[in-house]
């Protein structure tokens, strides 16, 4: 059913009754061309692409509780394709032209906003690292802006510049940035692949992978065995419990990242702002709720659920440079579990098992990736090629010393 | 107007009055009054509009699960959105503001809204706002936008301050309840350490809200004696005014106590609030329960409320929402409402009771099987439409309503970690279930045991278990006779048929939208929340949630618990980020790390620029100069023509002593440091364990046993705990020890061909300080100023002959003065990091801007000093093949072809004649400066094969500041190329 | 979270940086002849598992002890604590 101002208007006229579901419950059938596993963004943009770009068929989306119930429904819903390295920036860049037309392409509504994203600058050292990093986003296709102290003031009055801790000297804009309605973005790349012909299965466990002769057949789950030409591992956050039942041991630890959203407010953030001396940026949704966050709690776990000190410390990097902020309530506060990688970069890659792929390593940067990501997975599933804008993502990208390290921190996964 | 539905009696002061003000208007109300039981009093019931609709709304409650009845509480910067007029106490001149209306809370231009409602219903936004594409953007998310949110901020910074405090205990009994008081007595008496909080100004619980006897006394003034009793006792904290907002791991749970919010203005030197984190070896939660309304058509009207809200109002407060009520309720503690206004002298007009066999009423008449299919009137409750058992309508006229629909035990907290709430068949509501926080027990009606007797022992048993478990032993609670009334419930969620039926009366939630969101498969309870935003509004559905489910269940025709709950998160209620904060704001936010010559610097009006936690003299402006780069060129010429000093001391530091000392440097640096002698200093390059430059730094050898190691700045945390980690995990029987000297040290550079004379003067005589006796990179413990302990490395960032010398930090202040002194007949010159960081480039050095994580050896034309012959960290991954591409980036100098022109740090490389993309990247700039020696801009780089490129011209583009122009490769060494100045 | 620290008693864990799973004492033999591909494995693989998990912290605002605690993943339950270079030693790297 395609959504229109003319069906709008006849649903709204006559009591909605018209309306159906969004997506169909699917029972698992025994075998299909395509598994995808998990039903996240990135596993329902992975199965709407096979189907709408790649002209597959017979594809399932196996997901073990309701779909959009990982990191694309509790993230802080920011897009962005401010990267520094070539590895990294056309991909993301790739991505945010796909969210640019993300609405008209899926008739749903996921309330792309381009309202703009800022780095602050506090230092010279600061400076030139940004300097650095808008030239390669300029070089790679994308938009970038040096802002003085005083245009970013300008913007936001209410920035604390008598007595920072550390002055604002300026900061990097990247103007086709801004946020998302991310639980939309699961349930419209849902519908569109429903309509597709893409069986949606929730509640739907995978336990193990069918390896015969080195091949993967198909997996077995708590609704029974299916079988699949290939199967794509696409559940960020559980990677590395799910791989290990094909035995692989992969270079990912999960942490957790928490996140906040304050009570609904009359708007006051016009663009979302990140404070790199802090731990803190934030953005204000269209609902009104500031919705912010900062490091990860910095320790393996699987708990959606961080701790107190990095909550005060995300409120103290919201203090310092918004101190109109004190009298704000935060009104509730959750985690999700990243993929923490070992270089802070993604993969997305055969596995040594013909027949089964992996997606994931996205640590707290998956959002934004949704659509490229599900894209370049399709075209990898489909071709068996990476993506053009995908092909730094491999496995041996360690083995080899080629590693996509944005941060510079090495292989420490909590440092990224 | 006066206080037209005041009633006699309540817990508050009647014989006092105080003025507050709401909208325009003021009003009078009485010390213990909150601002929704004034404003009752006052004869207001309209104090809110709703989120979507704009719907006029009354108080649906009288606490902290309030969703209706919030305002802008306060002025000027103090202003504070959102507010609970439930809980907000009110004080002498309080003032509060209506929001979320335009222009006025009577009227409010976008109650069009409400007519418009049915363009609206859940999931409208996904499935419009798209034709044309742009429009989105330009058009319909800008109005969305204005139109949402509720409070508004000043807009200016909060002036009020916020601590943080930590607290140990026993055990922490959450909620002065019943339960609570009688767990606290049972604990204290016990000998246990207690920390008893409640959210509440009084203690008590229900017990100030209802009018049950306990023992001889009423309930409140039992609460009250017992509470007194409490205080009174050492081992007993009592927190009034403190709300346990979270449970988080291993007995530490987060509170914020109100310190100030009763206040005017917080009392001079005290915080408007306290963020404690609460250290407990046991926790009892007692957090009582909460009521949950009836969904039925136009359940919205202000007036309409909880019964028991009304009971707490007329018991408490001595207020009533109007003169004539009616109550509609499917158990039979809505009939205590109807009793207790009666008592009152209010009129009940009629107790609907849902169930066939509903108790007799006792001067009220009670309408047995009955519901409320409507209500009607304009701003506030006129009357109720009635359905009776044989389906007969009739309307009663009453200016308010309670509705108890059952109540929901406070669980949340239990959910905290893993726990899931179970379903209890008795009392038709979820009670903790699964595993609850580490430490924790339930006791009373958070429990789901609803009646008073039942709670006071089932706390007092609580405490005399976690008594036992610690060791303690617990005397028999003394605790007094109460009411134990059975619940007597038959569930009743909803009135069907209703077309607008409000399920979350904050975010304009219907029953309707629930059944839609099935109707579309959004029925995974989290879908159910996201799709409609039922239970996401500033009271988490504390009061719409469980009616959410029970439509959701009958429509899936699933069971509630099948439906499950949604996650319940902290805070327990929204909690102000100020108080996250505390005091760490403004210049506070972080501490500041002062040099030993701060004071003196500043007293010679030196810029400082943050360098990591510490301030550091950027240059040392001079009486004439206009622009900071007059101050560094003439720092830096003065220092290369004669001498100059730089206060070097958050470099990083760390003493390595034993007899594996010397092994141990072996294994972090990349190079050899076995046979370094004694007296000599090293360059050193540690990388990390995957082959990445880590830092860089010198190694002097003080003793056969003993090194100082210096770092960058930057990293001086890192390394130290880098080393701990070789050393104690790696290498756990060396004989090594380190300890971090970065602040036992005052540490200073005097470089510049007159240095040595310099120090001369300085250090003892008895010291040879001649090129022969202490030539380049020597060091040695000397003694300085006749006798002062001291340490003198012969090192140079500058490239200049030059020395660094370490005194006990106490001396910094000293030693500064005293080199500034000696060396005035060399007209020495303190020079702050932009001349330190000119001399660098000048020199080729490589810093943080070279040393950005992601360099190697190779990269920084280092890649000889990994040594081969023995192992150090990083040796092995260093040598994969990514990492030493023919074409890997080298460090390499760059001068502009025309020299007027700039070389800025962040700017890339191109080929000539290339296209300018990234594909054709061929490197960039990390660090640049002018440079007063050459005369013109200079900058170091990294570039693609680099080594092999020297006086090639490249394209220099830096597209984001403009600049496109040439320069040519040049070696990174502009100064000095051969090294004879600093072996001078 | 609170450690309870071998040496010093339970301390919260703010003092303490974390830095990964324990196995990083096992630094492997650079001299074998597959040094390299061991490295790797060393460097960048991870067991990454969904329950009890031995892992450093380092007492920075503390007395500068690496520790091995047991802990917990899913619950964050803390079931061991040891001085790592006990736990080194132990395990072989003794010289």
């Amino acid at each position: 059913m395609r959504y229109s101002g003319f069906k709008v208007i006849k649903e709204a006229l006559t009591g909605h009754r018209g309306w159906g579901p969004a997506w169909r419950d699917a029972a698992p059938r025994g075998s299909y061309d395509y598994v995808i596993i998990g039903g996240g963004g990135h596993g329902l943009a992975t199965a709407y692409y096979l189907a709408k770009e790649f002209g597959q068929a017979r594809i399932a989306v196996l997901e073990k509780g309701w779909i959009g119930g990982g990191n694309v429904g509790r993230n802080t819903t920011i897009i962005r394709s401010n990267y520094l390295l070539d590895g990294n920036e056309p991909f993301y860049e790739f991505s945010l032209k796909l969210w640019e037309g993300l609405e008209q392409d899926l008739n749903y509504n996921a309330m792309v906003s381009q309202r703009g994203i800022l780095n602050l600058i506090h230092s010279d050292a600061q400076r030139d690292a940004f300097v650095r990093r808008g030239n390669a986003m300029m070089l790679n296709g994308a938009d970038a802006d040096l802002l003085t102290a005083e245009q970013i003031v300008a913007r936001y009055p209410f920035l604390n510049v008598n007595d920072a801790r550390f002055p604002i000297k300026g900061g990097l804009a990247q103007h086709r940035g801004g946020t998302v309605r991310h639980d939309a973005v699961a349930w419209g790349y849902a519908r569109a692949a429903d309509q597709r012909g893409v069986d949606i299965i929730q509640n739907c466990e995978v336990t193990g992978f069918r390896i015969e002769e080195g091949r993967c057949t198909g997996v077995e789950t708590s609704r029974g065995f299916i079988g699949a030409r290939k199967v794509g591992a696409c559940v960020a956050g559980s990677s590395s419990r799910l791989m290990a039942k094909a035995d692989m041991r992969l270079p990912i630890e999960s942490h957790v990242l928490q996140a906040f959203v304050s009570e609904g407010l009359k708007p006051v953030l016009p663009g979302v702002i990140t404070f790199g001396a802090g731990h803190f940026y934030c953005s204000q949704s269209d609902k009104g709720g500031l919705v912010f966050g900062g490091d990860i709690d910095g320790y393996n776990s699987y708990a959606q659920r961080g701790n107190l000190p990095v909550v005060e410390d995300v409120c103290e990097g919201g203090m310092a440079i918004f101190p109109m902020l004190g009298r704000a309530r935060l009104l509730r506060m959750w985690g999700g579990i990243m993929d923490m990688s070992m270089d802070g970069s993604p993969i997305i890659d055969r596995t040594h098992i013909d027949g089964l792929y992996f997606n994931g390593g996205w640590c707290y940067g998956g959002f934004k990736a949704t659509p490229a990501s599900g894209f370049a997975y399709a075209h990898l599933l489909a071709t068996d090629r990476p993506h053009p804008t995908a092909t730094a993502y491999r496995f041996d990208r360690f083995a080899k010393g080629r590693m996509i390290d944005e941060k510079g921190m090495g292989n420490q996964p909590n440092l990224h | 107007m006066s206080q037209v539905n005041r009633l006699n009696g309540g817990l508050i002061d009647q014989s006092r009055s105080i003025s507050f003000r709401f909208d325009d208007r003021w009003m009078k109300g009485h010390p213990g009054d909150t601002l929704a039981s004034a404003l009752l009093a006052n004869g207001v019931r309209l104090m809110g509009r709703s989120f979507k609709y704009h719907r006029p709304r009354g108080p649906l409650t009288a606490g902290s699960e309030e969703p209706n009845a919030i305002v802008e509480l306060r002025d000027g910067a103090r202003q504070e959105p959102n507010t609970r007029a439930t809980t907000a106490e009110l004080f002498d001149g309080l003032t509060a503001r209506s929001q979320n209306r335009w222009p006025s809370l009577a009227f409010d231009a976008l109650s069009i809204n409400d007519r418009l409602s049915s363009f609206f219903a859940a999931g409208f936004y996904y499935k419009t706002f798209m034709w044309p594409a742009a429009f989105w953007e330009k058009l319909y998310e800008p109005m969305i936008r204005r139109a949402a949110g509720l409070g508004s901020l000043s807009l200016k910074a909060d002036p009020d301050n916020y601590d943080k405090g930590y607290l140990h205990c026993d055990v922490l009994i959450i909620g002065a309840g019943p339960a609570g008081l009688a767990a606290a007595l049972t604990a204290g008496e016990a000998g246990l350490s207690v920390i008893l909080a409640d959210e509440d100004s009084l203690a008590g619980g229900r017990l100030n809200a209802e009018s049950f006897a306990m023992g001889q006394q009423a309930g409140h003034a039992w609460a009250a004696e017992t509470a007194a009793r409490l205080a009174a006792m050492p081992n007993v904290r009592l927190m009034t005014r403190t709300t346990v907002l979270g449970a988080f791991d291993h007995g530490i749970y987060g509170a914020l106590e109100r310190v100030s919010d009763h206040l005017a203005v917080p009392a001079e030197g005290k915080p408007r609030q306290i963020l404690w984190r609460i250290y407990s070896r046991r926790a009892i939660l007692a957090g009582g329960a909460t009521e949950r309304p009836i969904v039925f058509e136009n359940n919205d009207r202000p007036g309409i409320m909880l019964a028991s809200a009304m009971r707490a109002y007329a018991n408490r407060w001595a207020a009533t929402p109007a003169q004539e009520i009616a109550v509609f309720t499917n158990n039979d503690d809505g009939h205590r409402t109807a009793a207790d206004l009666t008592a009152k002298g209010v009129l009940v007009a009629a107790v609907i009771d849902t169930r066939p066999d509903a108790p007799k009423g006792q001067g009220y008449e009670v309408i047995a099987g009955g519901t409320i299919t409507n209500t009607s009137g304009r701003l506030g409750l006129a009357q109720v439409e009635v359905t009776d058992a044989k389906g007969n309508r009739r309307q009663i006229k009453c200016g308010a309503l309670g509705v108890s629909g059952g109540w929901n035990p406070n669980v949340s907290l239990t959910c905290h970690q893993r726990g899931r709430p179970a379903w209890d068949v008795d009392i038709h509501a979820f009670v903790p279930g699964g595993t609850l926080p580490e430490g924790m027990v339930v006791a009373g009606a958070a429990n789901g045991v609803f009646s008073t007797h039942a709670a006071l022992h089932a706390g007092a048993e609580a405490a005399v278990g976690i008594a036992a478990d610690l060791g303690h032993t617990a005397p028999s609670p003394d605790l007094p006779e109460a009411e134990d009334a059975p619940v007597a419930i038959t569930p009743f969620w909803h009135v069907s048929g209703a077309k607008r039926a409000w399920v979350d009366q904050q975010n304009d939630v219907t029953a309707k939208d629930i059944k839609l969101a099935h109707q579309e498969n959004f029925t995974s309870v989290e879908h159910l929340k996201r799709y409609t935003t039922l239970g996401m509004a500033t009271d988490q559905g504390k009061t719409s949630n469980m009616a959410g489910l029970a439509i959701m269940a009958e429509v899936a025709g699933k069971s509630i618990p099948e439906v499950g709950t949604t996650m319940f998160r902290p805070p327990y209620t929204p909690t102000a980020i100020g108080a996250f904060a505390g005091r760490s704001r403004g210049t506070d936010f972080r501490p500041i790390r002062k040099t030993p010559s701060h004071f003196w610097a500043e007293e010679q009006g030196a810029e400082f620029v943050e360098v990591g936690m510490w301030l550091r003299a950027q240059w040392f402006p001079r009486a004439g100069e206009t622009h900071w780069r007059e101050s560094v060129d003439r720092e830096v010429l003065q220092t290369r023509r004669s001498v100059g000093v730089c206060d070097v001391t958050t470099l990083g530091k760390i003493d390595v002593q034993g007899s594996d000392a010397a092994e141990f440097l072996n294994a972090i640096y990349c190079n050899g440091f076995a046979k370094l002698a004694v007296g000599r200093t090293r360059y050193g390059l540690m990388l990390r364990e995957d082959g990445i430059a880590m830092d860089d730094g010198t190694a002097g050898r003080l003793a056969e046993d003993h090194f100082v190691v210096t770092t960058t700045t930057a990293n001086a945390v890192g390394v130290y705990r880098h080393m701990e980690f070789v050393r104690q995990c790696l290498y756990p029987d060396m004989d090594v020890q380190l300890i971090s000297t970065t602040e036992a040290w005052a540490q200073f550079a005097v470089a510049g061909p007159r240095s040595r004379e310099l120090l001369r003067k300085i250090v003892d005589p008895e010291f040879d300080m001649t090129n022969e006796g202490f030539p380049f990179m020597a060091c040695g413990e000397i003694t300085v100023c006749g006798g002062l302990r001291a340490r003198l490395f012969r090192i140079s960032f500058s490239g200049e002959l030059a020395y660094e010398i370490a005194v006990p930090t106490r001396y910094g202040d000293a030693m500064i003065r005293r080199l500034m002194e000696a060396g005035r007949e060399f007209d020495v010159v303190p020079y702050g990091t932009e001349a330190l960081g000119v001399m660098r480039i000048e020199k080729g050095h490589a810093a943080g801007n070279e040393l950005n994580g992601t360099t190697t050896a190779l990269n920084l034309g280092m890649d000889r000093m990994v040594s081969t012959k023995k192992d150090s960290i990083g040796a092995v991954l260093s040598r994969r093949e990514g990492l030493n591409e023919p074409d890997a980036l080298r460090l390499v100098g760059l001068r502009p072809v025309s020299p007027d022109k700039p070389v800025p740090a962040g700017a890339h490389l191109m080929t000539k004649g290339s296209a300018v993309d990234a594909a054709h990247d061929q490197g960039y700039v990390t660090s640049a400066c002018y440079s007063p020696n050459l005369g013109h801009q200079i900058g170091l780089a990294f570039l693609k094969s680099g080594h092999e490129r020297m006086g090639e011209i490249l394209r220099l583009v830096s597209p984001l500041t403009g600049i496109d122009h040439e320069v040519e490769v040049v070696s990174a060494h502009f100064v000095d190329p051969e090294g004879d100045r600093l072996r001078a | 979270m609170l450690i309870n620290h071998p040496l010093l008693g339970p301390r919260d864990a703010s003092e303490f940086i974390y830095k990964g799973d324990a196995a990083l004492i096992h630094r492997p033999d650079p001299t074998a002849p597959d040094a390299q591909e061991v490295f790797i494995d060393y460097g960048y693989l991870r067991d990454n598992p969904a329950g009890a998990h031995r892992e450093l912290w380092f007492h920075e605002q503390g007395d500068r002890s690496w520790l091995v605690v047991t802990r917990d993943t899913v619950t964050h339950e803390i079931t061991e604590v040891e001085l790592a270079r006990d736990v080194a030693r132990r395990e072989g790297r003794s010289k």
